[in-house]
């Protein structure tokens, strides 16, 4: 893909192939929604990375000891803390499961984030050479790993709801509020209460992703630079590679911020009456 | 942008890391946090704890301190006074023992005068009658003249 005599089409091709997750079907997914189709390489990478944040935060739970903290414990419990403060000021409840959740989701985008660092042809390329012919490595930047936590998310306001208003005091939420307690306006507090949850759970995700895809695709049109094997096109894909990597970095961190933070915000609504 | 199964993969695979987290990952970092927090709390009020005895026992070595000087004072103002005292009986007392010693020895004195004046008295009164004797040998008979002669000796 990186010859040096490429047209704007095998540029477009590039794109497109590395664009392309690998399925279980094995081909490229051509409706808009189709529940039968799964992206292998999705699903390998977050588990993965969600599997490799839980280990390094385990081996840090396993030695943490009231003492003298190492290097390791000290960066977990910075984490920890952090992760303790935001969601305490936020959500005023029973935190067992909600700070753990937001700690979950903060290391785990960060990991996954963190996939967009490596060179987009490297993990693609080994891949090809065990006849993987498809293949995206950034969780994050694809809609279903994005949506798919921040569905997660608005169960956990569902449950939430319902768990501190009762099902039929969240009911008469959905139906009194923000408008107020009048048949007339029941059916309009109605409709705005769907389009809330609608629009805070899209947001949420699509937020994580776009954010996550237009860094993708960066990369991807500055590895194309370097790949027309030029001085010009060389120095231009250090440069602009070292740049955008270097402000990626706050993307990175910043979105897995975001994404907590919003995360206790929707969950800490859950726990307010209107 | 397709949508398909990995969303609810994706979802699943939330909650398990969820769930993983706050059992295994949370509750150990939380308690050492606590327990830290906790140590670190005990051992500010320690030292709290340690400055405010230091001031006490400061408080109390100035006034031990000051107890000391005062009752040595007492002391030596009374050693000072006992003394004196003694100093004035000896002195009194050697007067006395010079006083009786004088007297002693005026007394002995007197005695011993008395006795060398009867010791004289005595052997005068031998003298005389021996004088008086030599003399009066031929003429004066002692036996009849014993009671001139007594009244003789104790003229002496």
């Amino acid at each position: 893909m990186s010859s040096s005599t490429e047209n704007a089409p095998a540029a477009g091709d590039y794109i497109v192939h590395h664009l392309t997750h690998l399925t279980n079907t094995g081909h490229k997914q051509t409706a808009v929604i189709d529940w039968t189709i799964i992206n292998v390489d999705t699903l390998f990478w977050s588990v993965s990375m969600g599997v490799l944040a839980i280990i390094i935060m385990v081996i840090a739970a396993r030695r943490a000891t009231s003492g003298v903290p190492g290097r390791l414990q000290g960066a977990v419990e910075m984490l920890v803390e952090m992760v303790e403060t935001q969601s305490k000021a936020i959500v005023h409840g029973d935190r067992r499961f909600i700070a753990p959740v937001a700690l979950t989701v903060f290391v785990w985008i960060l990991f996954m984030n963190a996939l967009d660092f490596l060179p987009v042809d490297l993990l693609p390329r080994i891949a090809e050479l065990f006849g993987v012919h498809y293949q995206r490595i950034v969780p994050t930047a694809d809609l279903n790993g994005a949506l798919g936590m921040s569905l997660g998310v608005l169960l956990l306001c569902l449950y939430y709801n319902i768990k501190i208003k009762g099902f039929g005091g969240w009911v008469h939420e959905l139906f009194t509020a923000p408008f107020g307690n009048h048949p007339l306006l029941y059916p309009v507090n109605f409709v705005m209460q769907m389009i809330e949850f609608i629009a805070k759970t899209v947001s949420h995700g699509m937020r994580l992703f776009g954010n996550m895809y237009a860094g993708e695709l960066v990369f991807m049109l500055i590895a194309l630079m370097g790949s027309t094997a030029t001085a010009l096109g060389f120095f231009g894909h250090v440069v602009a590679g070292s740049i955008w990597a270097i402000f990626h970095i706050l993307i990175v961190v910043l979105q897995a911020f975001i994404f907590m933070m919003l995360t206790l915000v929707y969950i800490g609504q859950a726990h307010e009456s209107h | 942008m397709n949508l398909n199964a990995t969303l609810f993969a994706q979802l699943a695979v939330f909650f398990v890391l969820a769930w993983f987290t706050m059992r295994f990952v949370w509750p150990p970092i939380m308690k050492a946090l606590d327990e830290r927090a906790g140590k670190i709390a005990d051992g500010l009020a320690a030292a709290d704890k340690a400055k405010a005895d230091l001031v006490h026992a400061e408080k109390k070595a100035a006034e031990e301190l000051r107890h000391a000087r005062e009752s040595a004072a007492e002391f030596r103002s009374g050693a000072e006074k006992q003394a004196a005292q003694l100093l004035e009986e000896a002195r009194t007392e050697a007067a006395r023992v010079v006083s009786a010693a004088r007297e002693a020895a005026q007394a002995e004195a007197g005695v011993a005068a008395q006795r060398a004046k009867e010791a004289l008295r005595e052997q005068v009164a031998l003298l005389a009658v021996a004088g008086a004797e030599k003399i009066l040998r031929k003429e004066i008979n002692p036996l009849a003249h014993a009671e001139l002669l007594s009244q003789l000796k104790s003229e002496l």
